[in-house]
């Protein structure tokens, strides 16, 4: 069971391919695990409303605020879970916070 | 040339892994295994070990200091007992879990309440589905080649599980017998340089993370895998019990059978009973009655197959279990060894005994009635009580 070769888990991997005692071997492997679907509120960030001031982005506790050179281009979706902390923390009232499907 | 000795089961035991000289042993003292950490404290403090020894606060921090130090990669020992044992409870499963070969003398204690320091077998019973292999010892020599045996069992490529080797407390662990001890060398020799492979975590070339999260889409499949390591285990045991018979000439089995063959009555127990056992047995077969004995070694893996195979031809079976598990039904031993023999296409009557709860005595009249029992269910047919308590006042 040592010198395992570094696989990659999915929810196809059997019982004969996982690691032992679930060790990890990527650091960082906890975003492939998408969380999103937790979610029963869903914010929805409205572009042309955004004044860029990203006041959202660092208080997101999922990391789920898209940031891409200093501006804000979406969420992510597979990960954010619908707290609503960025809805409550824009000063522009930039998000809309629905129901999920 | 082996050494002879006179040793008590503790001194055996701590003798054992002074021979084995392992890398990390973390402890915390409790009747009756105490002397266990005490006798090796001092080989740590004389010199002739080189082992890191962890004197902990509790055995819930002795069982998380191995764990933590056999993930670092290291050979890891500890011993305990009864209520120590219990406050282990948590971390057993995550040391089998996380497969750290692990090694610990249980030193067999009735666990509370009400407050008891003397044997019986509701400690490691309790402790039979953590997903730790178990040997048990009938005296101070099995106790000493099963210590030897377990550090190979626990560490194999197909295993790399953790294992307890039960022995009776007091019974075994403070009296003084007569032993045959191995050379250090061979010890040495027999258990070999520990190989924990690239998946430590103190091995910079390949980080891991041990122990994560693990939710619904993978718990079950790691669940299954543990299953199957315990699964080999019993391949492995026969294996290495070969080898250890070639080295000294003791022969090691997932049981003992004592005067089987033909045997038409017999009784299934663990640990030092099995002695007192053999001498009723010798009793009886003097008269002629075809009595015999079977002496579990392995509880965990349980031998099911080979069990049914050696109980299908008796005609009555008196499981003795030295631990009640309080279904109403029988103690652990007995529900397991009925289970196997369910399949058998002839098959004994099987009834249960708990006996000797808390240290009370059991000796061969006590042995004898059982036996006379299971003659007169053979003679009449008649089953009286499948669910027996043993030298209990009624």
């Amino acid at each position: 069971m040592k010198d395992n070769k570094k696989v990659t888990i999915t929810t196809e991997t059997t019982w004969k391919e996982i690691t032992p005692g679930g060790i990890i071997y990527e650091a960082g492997n906890a975003h492939n695990y998408k969380t999103g679907e937790w979610r029963s509120m869903k914010p929805i960030w409205n572009s042309e409303k955004c004044k860029q001031c990203l006041l959202c982005f660092p208080v997101c506790p999922d990391s789920s605020i898209l940031v891409e050179d200093g501006k804000i281009v979406g969420i992510d979706y597979d990960h954010c879970k619908g707290c609503g902390v960025c809805v409550e923390v824009c000063p522009f009232k930039v998000f809309d916070f629905v129901k999920e499907d | 040339m082996a050494i002879r000795e006179r040793l008590s089961g503790n001194e055996a035991v701590a003798t054992a892994m002074k021979q084995i000289n392992p890398d990390v042993v973390a402890a915390f003292p409790i009747t009756p295994s105490t002397e266990v950490p005490q006798y090796f404290s001092q080989f740590v403090a004389n010199g002739s070990v080189d082992t890191e020894f962890v004197a902990v606060e509790s055995e819930h921090s002795a069982m998380s200091a191995c764990v933590g130090a056999s993930a670092a990669g290291a050979r890891v020992m500890t011993a305990t007992s009864a209520n120590g044992l219990a406050l282990m409870w948590e971390i057993l499963y995550i040391a089998a879990s996380s497969r750290l070969p692990i090694v610990m003398p249980v030193i067999n204690r009735a666990l509370s309440g009400p407050i008891n320091i003397h044997n019986d077998h509701s400690d490691s019973m309790g402790a039979r589905d953590s997903g730790w292999i178990q040997l048990y010892s009938e005296d101070n020599q099995e106790a000493y080649d099963n210590i030897i045996q377990a550090i190979r069992i626990a560490e194999h490529k197909d295993v790399r599980l953790p294992v307890m080797v039960c022995m009776d407390g007091f019974i075994v662990s403070h009296s003084v017998e007569n032993i045959e001890l191995l050379e250090t060398e061979k010890v040495k020799e027999f258990v070999g340089e520990y190989d924990p492979g690239l998946d430590t975590l103190l091995n910079p070339e390949q980080p891991v993370a041990m122990g994560p999260l693990d939710l619904p889409p993978h718990y079950f499949e790691h669940k299954r895998q543990q299953a199957e390591a315990m699964k080999n285990a019993k391949k492995v045991i026969l294996e290495i019990a070969k080898e250890f018979e070639a080295l000294t000439g003791r022969k090691y089995g997932l049981f003992e059978e004592y005067k089987m063959e033909d045997a038409e009555v017999a009784i299934v127990v663990l640990n030092s009973t099995a002695g007192t056992a053999k001498e009723v047995v010798d009793e009886l077969r003097e008269k002629g009655v075809k009595a015999g004995l079977i002496k579990i070694r392995v509880f965990r893996p349980f031998p099911v197959e080979e069990l049914r195979d050696a109980l299908k031809h008796v005609k009555a079976v008196a499981v003795m279990d030295k631990a009640d598990s309080f279904s109403a039904a029988g103690g652990p031993v007995f529900v397991e060894t009925r289970a196997a023999l369910y399949d058998a296409e002839t098959k004994p009557v099987v009834i249960s005994y708990i006996y000797g709860l808390g240290g009370r005595d059991v000796r061969t009249n006590d042995i004898m009635k059982v036996y006379n029992d299971l003659l007169e269910i053979v003679e009449t047919g008649e089953v009286k009580s499948v669910y027996n308590y043993l030298g209990v006042r009624e």
